[in-house]
């Protein structure tokens, strides 16, 4: 199972553990607000090749109906998917 | 079947981490775990990976994941695959991601060991050519010529004068059963060895270089280019080294400009033009001996 | 039980091989080298089933221990002197982790000069790392505190690493006759390992993470309570040792005719033995005069102490270490004891053994006769004439 975001944020004495050990793969925070570029995909141009979400260093592109989408809640913006689409369906967005 | 972007498992180990925007680092413990699956029991010396990826509450392996002690990746690896066994347990793959100071300099004691031992580890050096954690400083295996923070490029020194260990040689030399170069730049071929390395039995070693945005003076987007350029202008090499033997497993009809690879990164971009001719020698001896003593795919 | 002649680190190696720890890793060092060889050669005649690791270094050794442990794995190791000191990193990785590791430390003096005899530097240069400390006298009480090692370490209230100090040479290599239990008994004592604070194949996790400064204290807390258990647990494991073996033992401490007594030696390890013999001498003579052995450093004896001493007329402490640039640590620690009590009576400190130095009875009678003479303050036994 891939690690996913919780909501309860273990603080006091008795919820933090004994020792320094714990549920694998607990997320509590994003990386969404590190971006000011966000990835976009033009579904029209992608032909499902697969490579953006190979060399995804974050993991965030994964596969959707045969083509790609992209996990914005820690995707970090870093232009690799841009680069490697030989088909030119991705473009890198300014966030307002 | 060959691991390709369509046969790789689609689960997300490695996942929220906070690594740099563009890590090559990252890629290659996501890639190697996706290609080992969750069965890897994972340890991570102190160093990035391990910066990055647990920070109490935000833990962002799913599989098993521990942090061991810089100099003991190798050590507390032998300590878990002989803990497991010992109780029966053989359905695992105990595998290490450590940088290349990790492995190269305060590691290597501990890695020499665990291949003298054959213990039945795999051990990954995720290879950005200094110690990029603590700000960018010369490890040995931080190439010719590079500028770090200590190895400043002034007047008097242009940076790093020594060459880059090699670790690859170094791993061999003690006759391990299967070790490996690779490069994030060539996804493929290092997928693949993750998955012929995880079916050997005693100590596999794969060496993968992964570029470091921050430390190497690119761009974020560029990792994935800068990693594979290495290869094709002849800096690096796709290798393997089993049964005695090393073979080159992909070999550049003709190589790309040198000079170019290393004006493109801010790290090397003090380099005048006697210093680019000494690493092209530099290659060109290492080519032959290649050429002469490896068998070439 | 069967009565065997034993050195102390031979009694240490058959009291681990009664725990069956499943992997043991060590490289070797002089005083402890005895211990991992008959060790290896009990795994070897498959008298014990573990994996036996060939570390590089006694760095390697913990770190892989570590790594055992923290698949659920009852892990062993052995060192001494310069390699605890190289290990040192891993000590305080080992009880920051919780990971409830035994290690006999064969205690040696620390270089420079280098020096393979036995004092107790080395061992209390790390008295902070986290770990429980006991500390043996003799070869019988050696293979007992293996026997009860894992059993403290392993208890889900301490989960903490576990340091047994034999006096390098002294008792690693001297020897005595020892009882050495069944296995039968041994099982009915120790209860194998279990533990949740571990990588679980069915249960993924992840361990020895860092902690910002948030929730930092929270750990650490955690860490001193655990060791701050092993007080009741060990009673607990001697209570239960007794039982099934019949041998008994006092907890933290040991007190020699201190009941009465007016001046009392505080020490520890194998030099106790000599001190009860010159109480003995002078008890003849009329001296009331008593013995206080500590057992445990770690956790230390605060209340015991304080009790012990509530009505003595003075106290020395008598150590093979220095802090230097201070005094003697035990001395340090002693003195907080009495201090938290109030109790306000003239305190000394002797420094002996440092490097293998002989010890005489005759010195341990002239702490006794300086205490009566109300001599307080540091002296180091053994440098001539000034002591």
């Amino acid at each position: 199972m891939k690690p996913y975001l919780r909501d309860k944020i273990p603080q006091s004495l008795s919820e933090i553990p004994d020792a320094p050990s714990y549920e694998a793969g607990y997320l509590v925070t994003k990386n969404a607000g590190w971006r000011n570029v966000r990835p976009v995909i033009n579904l029209d141009k992608c032909v499902g090749c697969l490579q953006c979400y190979l060399y995804c260093p974050d993991g965030v592109i994964f596969k959707e109906n045969g083509k790609v989408g992209i996990d914005y809640n820690f995707c970090k913006g870093c232009g690799i998917c841009r680069k490697i689409c030989k088909t030119g369906a991705i473009e890198m967005e300014a966030e307002k | 079947m060959a691991l390709n972007a369509k046969s790789l498992n689609e689960e997300e180990y490695f996942y929220g981490h906070k690594a740099c925007a563009g890590c090559g680092g990252s890629l290659a413990v996501r890639i190697a775990l996706k290609v080992l699956g969750e069965k890897a029991v994972a340890v991570l010396p102190a160093g990035c990976m391990s910066a990055v990826g647990f920070n109490f509450p935000q833990l962002c392996f799913s599989n098993n994941a521990i942090i061991s002690t810089f100099a003991g990746t190798a050590s507390m690896l032998t300590g878990i695959e002989a803990g497991l066994r010992a109780q029966g347990i053989t359905d695992f793959h105990a595998v290490g991601f450590a940088g290349d100071g990790g492995t190269a300099d305060i590691g290597l004691q501990a890695l020499s060991g665990a291949i003298d031992r054959n213990d039945n580890i795999l051990y990954i050096c995720y290879d950005n050519e200094a110690y990029m954690n603590t700000g960018i400083q010369k490890s040995s295996l931080t190439p010719f010529g590079a500028k770090t923070t200590t190895t400043p490029a002034g007047k008097n020194i242009h940076g790093n004068l020594r060459p880059k260990k090699n670790m690859f040689e170094i791993v061999a030399a003690h006759d391990i059963p299967y070790a490996a170069t690779a490069s994030v730049g060539y996804m493929n071929d290092f997928m693949n060895k993750l998955e012929k390395a995880s079916r050997i039995q005693g100590t596999k070693y794969i060496h993968v270089i992964a570029p470091c945005p921050t430390g190497w003076g690119v761009e974020t987007d560029s990792t994935v280019e800068i990693a594979k350029e290495v290869v094709d202008c002849g800096l690096w090499y796709l290798a393997e080294y089993e049964n005695g033997g090393y073979t080159l497993n992909y070999k550049p009809k003709e190589f790309t400009d040198v000079r170019e690879y290393l004006q493109k990164q801010g790290r090397f971009r003090h380099l005048s033009d006697n210093y680019i001719e000494i690493i092209k020698d530099s290659r060109d001896k290492k080519w032959e001996k290649i050429n002469q003593n490896w068998r070439i795919k | 039980m069967a009565k065997k002649f034993l050195s102390g680190n031979e009694a240490f190696a058959e009291g681990i091989r009664l725990t069956k720890p499943q992997v043991i890793s060590a490289y070797p060092i002089t005083p402890q080298t005895i211990v991992v060889e008959r060790l290896s050669e009990m795994v070897e005649d498959g008298s014990l089933k573990a994996e036996f690791i060939h570390v590089e270094s006694e760095h390697s050794a913990l770190s892989c221990a570590m790594g055992a442990s923290a698949v659920g794995a009852r892990a062993f190791t052995a060192t001494s002197s310069q390699g605890l000191l190289y290990m040192a990193e891993c000590l305080t990785y080992a009880s920051g982790g919780r990971f409830p590791i035994v290690m006999m430390n064969a205690n040696r003096s620390t270089a420079l000069p280098w020096n393979i005899y036995g004092d107790q530097r080395d061992s209390i240069s790390l008295l902070d790392s986290g770990w429980i400390q006991a500390y043996a006298e003799n070869a019988q009480e050696s293979l007992d505190l293996a026997l009860m090692s894992y059993y403290i370490a392993e208890d889900k209230r301490v989960s903490t690493p576990f340091m047994a100090n034999l006096d390098g040479f002294v008792l690693t290599h001297t020897y005595e006759v020892v009882d050495v239990p069944n296995k039968i008994q041994a099982d009915k004592f120790l209860p194998t390992f279990k533990t949740e604070n571990k990588l679980d194949l069915n249960n993924p996790k992840n361990l020895a993470f860092s902690a910002g400064p948030a929730q930092n204290t929270a750990f650490k807390y955690k860490e001193h309570i655990g060791l701050l258990h092993a007080r009741e647990v060990i009673g607990e494991a001697e209570e239960k040792f007794a039982k099934i073996f019949g041998r008994e033992y006092s907890g933290l401490t040991e007190e020699y005719k201190t009941d009465d007594a007016d001046y009392i030696i505080i020490t520890l390890g194998s030099i106790a033995g000599l001190v009860r013999e010159a109480v003995d001498k002078l008890r003849i003579d009329g001296k009331n005069v008593g013995l206080l052995r500590i057992r445990y450093l770690r956790p230390f004896p605060n209340e015991e102490i304080a009790k012990t001493l509530k009505n003595a007329k003075a106290v020395a402490v008598l150590e093979k270490d220095i802090s230097f640039g201070n005094e003697g640590t035990v001395y340090t620690n002693v003195n907080s004891a009495l201090k938290k009590q109030s109790i306000n009576i003239p305190t000394a400190n002797y420094i002996g053994g440092l490097g293998g130095k002989n010890i005489s009875e005759s010195e341990i009678e002239g702490i006794f006769n300086d205490i009566e003479n109300g001599k307080t303050g540091v002296k180091f036994l053994g440098i001539g004439g000034e002591r």
